[in-house]
């Protein structure tokens, strides 16, 4: 144990209270989009921790699996789910119902400014 | 429903209290196997402890890990097709800096996949940090190719996986046991792997996040 007058100690019980009082948040949220972001701070944080325990590879891992990969694709499933997506996705339910024609619609990169892609 | 709420309090003591006591128990100085990777070191053909024990050490192990991410994009692709959330239209900012960051990302996936040998890095951080460009490419509305969706997918998705069956075989061949690289080859070797892995991964993701089925199913 540190002594407590080591500045380090309070970062490290800092980031460890952190890490709980995030988890429990992201656990006992409700609305699944702030679940994931919180997921993705808590993933950062988390890497954060792997840094501060000297483990730098786990810690890349952590901050490029952890919070980056894994949230974009649990943004992605989200995005898929109907309309049970929680109230920040309730505007875009509508355009969900588009049938099949826009899954074409995606060609290549617009010019930056354009409106989209080619409809 | 509440007994059930207030016999949960005690037991979460308990797991509580349990994981504390075992915390507050660790041993100060556990070495454990470290003095004996950091002791053969010399002979793994890598500076970097960590890449030395998942690559050579204990390649069988990130060989089977190889597979998992492997079977999980087969397992994703068999659910059949589903169609894109919604038509992307992406917006100048995000568009601008998917144009910036993907090739900065191409160049760090590089760097982290070249430093693994000496330094904190590797084929998993590269490969997914290849997977985040691609990630954000998709979402910036870039649809690849179709003449890459299909033979060229496939097969460098289970590049990593060829590669390392690839080194286990050759060192089988040689007489030795499975992925016991000969000292001398084993840098070259451990490298030839982790590109191809660094290449899979990050495709696999970018894939996984695609989602639905092979994207060249509908085209055909």
């Amino acid at each position: 144990m540190a002594p407590l007058t080591d500045p380090a100690w309070y970062f490290d019980a800092l980031t460890a209270l952190g890490l709980v009082a995030l988890a429990w948040r992201l656990l006992a949220c409700p609305d699944l989009f702030r679940a994931i972001v919180l997921f993705i701070a808590f993933g950062l944080l988390m890497a954060l921790a792997w840094v501060r325990l000297e483990a730098p590879d786990v810690a890349l891992a952590e901050a490029a699996i952890g919070a980056g990969v894994t949230g974009a694709l649990l943004m992605a499933a989200l995005a898929r789910l109907p309309a049970a997506a929680g109230e920040d996705e309730a505007d875009d339910a509508p355009e969900d119902e588009v049938p099949d024609h826009d899954r074409r619609a995606r060609g290549p990169l617009p010019p930056p400014g354009g409106d989209g892609g080619p409809t | 429903m509440t007994v059930l709420r207030w016999l949960l309090y005690p037991l979460l003591l308990v797991l509580g209290g349990g994981l504390g006591y075992v915390v507050l128990t660790l041993p100060q100085e556990a070495t454990g196997l470290r003095d004996l990777a950091a002791g053969h070191l010399d002979a793994s053909g890598v500076a970097n402890p960590v890449t030395a024990v998942l690559l050579n050490f204990r390649g069988y192990d990130t060989l089977l890990e190889m597979a998992v991410l492997f079977v999980a994009l087969l397992g994703l692709w068999s659910l059949g097709d589903s169609r894109p959330p919604r038509d992307p239209a992406p917006g100048p900012v995000l568009d601008t800096l998917t144009r910036l960051l993907a090739p900065v990302l191409l160049l760090v996936a590089a760097y982290l996949l070249w430093v693994g040998a000496h330094a904190p890095g590797g084929a998993f951080q590269a490969g997914s940090i290849l997977g985040a460009a691609g990630v954000l490419m998709l979402l910036a509305g870039f649809s690849p190719p179709q003449a890459l969706l299909g033979w060229p997918l496939r097969l460098t998705v289970a590049a990593g996986l060829l590669a390392f069956l690839a080194g286990g075989l050759l060192t089988l061949v040689a007489g030795a046991r499975l992925l016991e690289y000969p000292a001398a080859l084993a840098g070259g070797l451990i490298f030839f792997i982790e590109a191809a892995a660094t290449a899979a991964i990050g495709v696999t993701l970018a894939a996984l996040f695609l989602g639905g089925a092979r994207p060249t199913g509908k085209d055909r």
